[in-house]
């Protein structure tokens, strides 16, 4: 096994996809089958990746494989040196691990949606638009640098466009493609701003290059601001693509497209680019860059928890469930819990792909009913999908045995660690308030859809367990939410070999002094630069300590929040409605997702569309108004100058031939020619002429 | 080697077809499209037979010696012409790594328009007439090394474009044709002036020592060959060089054209037919940002940099306000009009930056504006011929109907975006990059990144009202893209994705000639900084 294998297979397993998609477009309208072919390139993508995975696991686990060649390059004959864009792959366990997980969901997306999609006019297209997905975003996850990332980030912003308005022929689900594409593209220009300064000031894209200049005290403009700054900025594709508050508002409406897409887009594709972005990035942020990042995902776990515990839309409370999970992700990263981000990242990609999907059949099996409250008692109607379905909302919950609890209590645990060592409280007492609302709200779903009775007997008779294409996904996913995959102790994570061993801990680049405190490489370590700081004795303790205080405290909040959806809407010890009656305000404000839709379109749509409007009215009056005023001037003096050319220069002219007629007319009179006359003028003339010269 | 003079014959081969087709009758039009369809093609295949033989490494632009494919005769000769002296001025032409992208782009788009011509059907005989006119006067703008060559086919352009949207426009034709001229004619005037200005301030030396007055671009743009009170002399010290520079700058911007000088761009490609407005934005556009390039930033190196800043500003203007004014927009033709103001932004933020990644993407920008918006009028065109209408709110739901015009279409609006993987991207982030790396401009780029925000929301809100939603009754009866359009959007398509995944071929074509366009400039401005100052 070389180096090369890998890079070669990498290759293989981002191209594949590209294949499906351009010959499964093209042959759409004439081959009615060419969907297994798709199919059967993703299959063929997923157990690449899993040799990858495997083959880099096994021979090359301590190795970072990378690669570059020139795309393209501008040789400068004045100074003789060459500068050059390149594309380049790099593979750590990071990247492998990842390429596994989009390959997995993406190929169970496209079985289960063979039976869910069935009967669509476009059903090829579908399969094409999932095929160039998967290919945006494995180019996203295999590439080196960051330009490369830009150029894979915006092609997936093409497919979601594509996925989401799928069913253009919906009002809502062209306008939300069209939504999340500009939603995106406003992170997308800070995330650019970034790349331009990090170009300006490095002459590369390559991650590695960069931080090893930024280790060796190059800075962008010299100070340590403006690298917080370039952080920032390129953190902000992350705030568009992840779904961040304050651009979150995309997500929720990208539930207008097809369900599979749903759960690709929310579990493995696109909402998961940014924080792999966070991820890649992680060397070059400054403790303040940090501090923005924890302090963006802490608001964005909140805000969404919040107004998922009044939606009614079974696909709704997801979305905002995923906003939330995204939230944990980013706020882990702000607060250095690199690991357990990405460990949140990979759990929450099976288990949110197993609810989604799982809704997805609910959705099928009830006949595109996607209100929870015409739902219930489908629990022995498909037992399948609940049983999934519950496994997975335990999972989310953080419960022990499952996936989510690993992840999600070394994130909590990791946010109180934080806050002992630098003081921001905050991020403890939040990211256990989020875990309190996210399990209310996972069993609020639940007991509404699966428990009780049929609220709407039609659909309800209707409905029946899902095919085997789109139950095989769930039962896989589920399964994969089983502690059991990652380590032996259900207990602690970090014993586990994806923590011990697969996930890459993390390097830190940035000048000493703009690290948080813990971060420090401490002076006796100094031989040793190598070492994380996560092995650091001080975070360590710090960790250690906060390990059982936060597996307590989330736990509590985990059942308490069960519990009290139970006492609501199973037990019906309490009545929702008096509840939200007596809050009303709040529940409104809740229920209408803080508003952030009408303040948007009230304030920066109004504002761009109303200035469109002035500017056009502007050209079409004063800018071109001034141009057809001068010609109308132009015209008009030209008119004048006609008249005055007509009736003063030419009545010059004129006149003075008149006058020289009139002196002739009048002289003419004594031309007669008669000799008489003419003597008799003489005479006289000659009588005047002696009379003057006597 | 090519050991015949092929630039004269690209240039004159649309001539020789005009005489041939004077003598056809006028009923044999079938004979006449395809014969023009024909000179066209020969046309562009001479363009790629000449880059097939065209040397990369060499630079051009001040170098006679580095041009390729040169003619040089004496033209004009006139002995002691009153107190003027001898007059001489040369039949000269060439090319370098600034011009052959133009030429490539000039055939490739004039062999579609061609194509695109297949639907005339008032006067054909007439309208392929002007349109081989045209061609000549384009290519010749695009290889003349001589200031009044050059003129000449700048000039020449002007007539035939007045009487093809004239003539064979829509209702407001002669409103939009008179506006279109006058305004260009102003622009011509300005340069005209200025080139006067020139002739009398540069002596040439010919090869008998003898020193005269020039026309040749190269020998003006040496600043040794200033005479002392040369009307635009740098020594003179009645410095007039300030104004003259932008006496040339607005004749070229109005081409191009700069906000406040746009105004005649809209009315034009609303009236003008599909294939005029293809040719019009596809290349006549690129002549205002290549005669900058060409004789602006040469000959005036010492203004050029003191004024790139405002280069710059205006760039971003047009960016920004050509994207709002699309925005606002209810015309399908107009939208795209104002889509090209926005577009041709980026060409001067490019410019202003004056450094290798900064000329090189406005050059590419320029390329590919050529090829993606000409792929956009022609979409126009094709929805047009059908529904006779271009009121973007009268559709709707159209990707069902005619899902393959949809999906060129999408192509094309998502180049226009810069979407990663096609043509458009590359060139604007090369511009942003050079921009950025400019410290004077820096700013001005970063705020013109708004451009691509505003670019997508116009783009695909357009995309949305045409294509998406549901099928207005009315349209059920539009038939998808025939034939003769597939031959002309599959070039250009392919054009457009090569150029996005593998920009190498182009960038290299140029890449010696923005280094020499960026050495000119930067070493001939201080010299003649320094030689003014004295």
């Amino acid at each position: 096994m070389y180096e090369s294998t890998l890079i070669n297979l990498s290759l293989f397993i981002l191209l594949l996809p590209l294949l499906g998609f351009v010959v499964t477009l093209l042959l759409g309208k004439k081959v009615k089958s060419v969907f297994i072919f798709e199919n059967l390139i993703i299959i063929l993508t997923f157990f690449s990746s899993v040799y990858l995975l495997y083959s880099k696991l096994a021979n090359f686990r301590t190795t970072k494989i990378s690669s570059e060649l020139e795309w393209f390059g501008f040789n400068n004959f004045i100074t003789g040196t060459k500068l050059s864009i390149n594309l380049g792959f790099m593979i750590d366990n990071i990247t492998a691990i990842m390429l596994f997980v989009v390959a997995l969901i993406s190929m169970l997306v496209h079985l289960y949606s063979i039976e869910y999609m069935k009967g669509d006019e476009r059903y090829n297209r579908y399969f094409a638009y999932l095929g160039i997905f998967t290919f945006s975003m494995n180019g996203i996850v295999l590439t080196n640098n960051i330009l490369m990332m830009y150029i894979f980030w915006e092609l997936v912003g093409l497919s979601s466009y594509l996925l989401i308005g799928f069913w253009f022929e919906k009002k809502t689900a062209a306008d939300a493609g069209k939504k999340a594409f500009i939603v995106n593209r406003i992170g997308d220009i800070g995330m650019f701003a970034g790349i331009l300064i990090l170009f300006l000031t490095y002459q590369t894209f390559s991650f590695d290059k960069i931080f090893s200049s930024i280790s060796s005290g190059v800075l962008p403009f010299n100070s340590d601001f403006w690298l917080t700054v370039t952080g920032i900025l390129l953190f902000c594709g992350a705030i568009g693509k992840s779904a961040q508050f304050p651009l979150h508002v995309w997500l929720p409406d990208a539930m207008e497209g097809p369900t599979p897409v749903s759960a690709l887009i929310h579990a493995a594709t696109m909402v998961a680019a940014g924080v792999y972005l966070v991820v890649r990035i992680f060397g070059l942020l400054t403790a303040d860059a940090m501090l923005f990042i924890g302090v963006i995902g802490m608001i964005s776990a909140f805000i969404p928890a919040t107004i998922a515990l009044t939606q009614n839309d079974i696909k709704k409370v997801l979305a905002y469930s995923t906003v939330s999970q995204l939230g944990y992700m980013i706020m882990a990263l702000g607060v250095g819990a690199y690991q357990f981000a990405f460990f949140h990242l990979v759990t929450h990609a099976f288990f949110k792909a197993a609810l989604f999907l799982g809704s997805g059949s609910v959705i099928h099996a009830m006949h595109h009913e996607q209100d929870i409250r015409k739902m219930g008692g489908l629990r022995n109607k498909m037992p399948l999908t609940y049983w999934t379905f519950v496994i997975s909302s335990l999972a989310i919950s953080g419960i022990p045995l499952t996936s989510g609890f690993l992840s999600k209590d070394g994130i909590i645990a990791s946010s109180m660690a934080f806050a002992n060592l630098t003081g921001h409280y905050l991020f403890p007492i939040f990211s256990l308030v989020v875990a309190l609302l996210t399990a209310f709200y996972m069993f609020r779903l639940i007991i509404l859809t699966f428990h009780g009775e049929p609220r709407d007997i039609h659909k309800f008779e209707h409905a029946h367990e899902s095919p085997f294409l789109m139950v095989m996904p769930l039962v896989l996913l589920a399964g994969l939410s089983i502690f059991i995959w990652y380590t032996p102790n259900p207990l602690n994570s970090e014993q586990g070999w994806i923590l011990s061993k697969w996930i890459e801990k993390p390097t830190v680049f940035t000048p000493e002094r703009s690290r948080f405190d813990f971060m420090k490489s401490s002076s006796d370590e100094e031989n040793n630069i190598k070492q994380s700081y996560l092995d650091a004795e001080v975070y360590k303790e710090a960790m250690h300590s906060a390990h059982y205080p936060a597996m307590i405290l989330s736990e509590l909040m985990a059942i308490l929040g069960i519990l009290f959806a139970f006492i609501v809407y199973q037990w019906k010890k309490i009545n929702a409605d008096s509840i939200a009656d007596k809050i009303k305000p709040l529940y409104n404000f809740s229920l209408n997702k803080w508003y952030f839709d009408e303040i948007y379109n009230k304030t920066f749509v109004a504002f761009t569309i109303g200035l469109s409007k002035v500017l056009a009215w502007f050209d079409a009056k004063i800018i071109d108004g001034m141009v057809n005023g001068s010609a109308f001037l132009t015209k008009h003096f030209s008119f004048f100058i006609g008249n005055f050319d007509k009736y003063v220069i030419d009545g010059i002219v004129n006149f003075t031939a008149y006058f020289n007629g009139f002196i002739g007319l009048l002289v003419r009179r004594i031309q007669t020619g008669k000799v008489q006359s003419y003597l008799a003028l003489v005479i006289f003339s000659l009588v005047i002429l002696l009379f003057i010269f006597k | 080697m090519i050991n015949f003079p092929i630039l004269s014959l690209i240039t004159f081969l649309p001539i020789i077809g005009m005489m041939i087709i004077l003598f056809i009758p006028k009923r044999q039009s079938l004979f006449i499209k395809s014969f023009t369809i024909i000179i066209t093609a020969i046309q562009l295949a001479l363009a790629i037979f000449l880059l097939s033989n065209y040397n990369f490494s060499l630079a051009g632009i001040n170098d006679i010696k580095s041009f390729q494919f040169v003619e040089k005769f004496r033209w004009i000769e006139i002995d002691g012409f009153a107190w003027l002296g001898k007059i001489k001025i040369d039949y000269l032409l060439g090319v370098d790594g600034l011009s052959v992208p133009m030429i490539l782009l000039t055939t490739i788009i004039t062999f579609i328009a061609s194509i695109s011509s297949w639907t005339i059907d008032k006067s054909i005989k007439g309208y392929f007439l002007m349109f081989l006119l045209l061609d000549t006067g384009m290519i010749g703008v695009f290889v003349a090394l001589d200031f009044f060559l050059f003129y000449i086919f700048w000039e020449l352009m002007l007539l035939p474009m007045y009487f093809l949207i004239g003539i064979w426009g829509g209702p407001r034709r002669e409103y939009a044709a008179i506006k279109f001229f006058l305004y260009t004619l102003l622009g011509s005037v300005l340069i005209l002036l200025v080139m006067i200005g020139l002739y009398f301030s540069s002596m040439e030396t010919l090869a008998d020592g003898t020193r005269v007055f020039t026309f040749n671009m190269l020998e003006l743009m040496n600043p040794t060959n200033y005479t002392q009170n040369g009307i635009l002399s740098p020594l003179n010290p009645a410095n007039l060089r300030l104004i003259a520079f932008i006496g040339l700058f607005i004749g070229f911007a109005i081409k191009i054209p700069m906000f406040p000088f746009h105004t005649w761009l809209p009315d034009a490609h609303v009236e003008a037919p599909t294939a005029i407005s293809v040719i019009l934005a596809g290349v006549l556009l690129k002549m205002g940002t290549y005669g900058i390039l060409r004789i602006s930033y040469p000959i005036f190196p010492d203004i050029t940099k003191d004024l790139l800043w405002w280069i710059a500003l205006f760039g971003a203007i047009n960016i920004i306000y050509g994207a709002l004014t699309a925005m606002a927009q209810k015309d399908f033709k107009k939208l795209i009009a104002y889509s090209s103001v926005s577009h041709m932004g980026y060409v001067m933020l490019g410019m202003a930056a004056l450094n290798t990644l900064g000329i090189s993407g406005a050059i590419l920008q320029m390329f590919n504006h050529g090829t993606i918006t000409a792929m956009l009028f022609l979409l126009v065109g094709v929805i047009y011929d059908r529904a006779h209408l271009r009121d973007i709110e009268g559709f709707g739901g159209l990707g069902k109907q005619m899902p393959i015009y949809t999906g060129f279409t999408t192509v094309a609006f998502f180049a226009a975006i810069g979407l990663p993987g096609l043509s458009g991207f590359i060139s604007e982030a090369l511009v942003f990059l050079g921009g950025f790396g400019n410290n004077s401009i820096r700013i001005i780029a970063i705020v013109s990144t708004l451009g691509i925000l505003l670019g997508a929301g116009y783009m695909l809100w357009t995309l949305q009202r045409v294509f998406l939603g549901n099928l207005p009754e009315k349209w059920n009866q539009l038939t998808d893209v025939d034939t003769r359009e597939y031959i002309m959007f599959i070039p250009l398509v392919l054009i457009i994705i090569f150029l996005g995944v593998y920009p190498s071929p182009m960038l290299n074509l140029m890449n010696s000639s923005v280094n020499a366009i960026v050495d000119v400039v930067e070493k001939s401005g201080l010299f003649l900084k320094s030689i003014g100052s004295l």
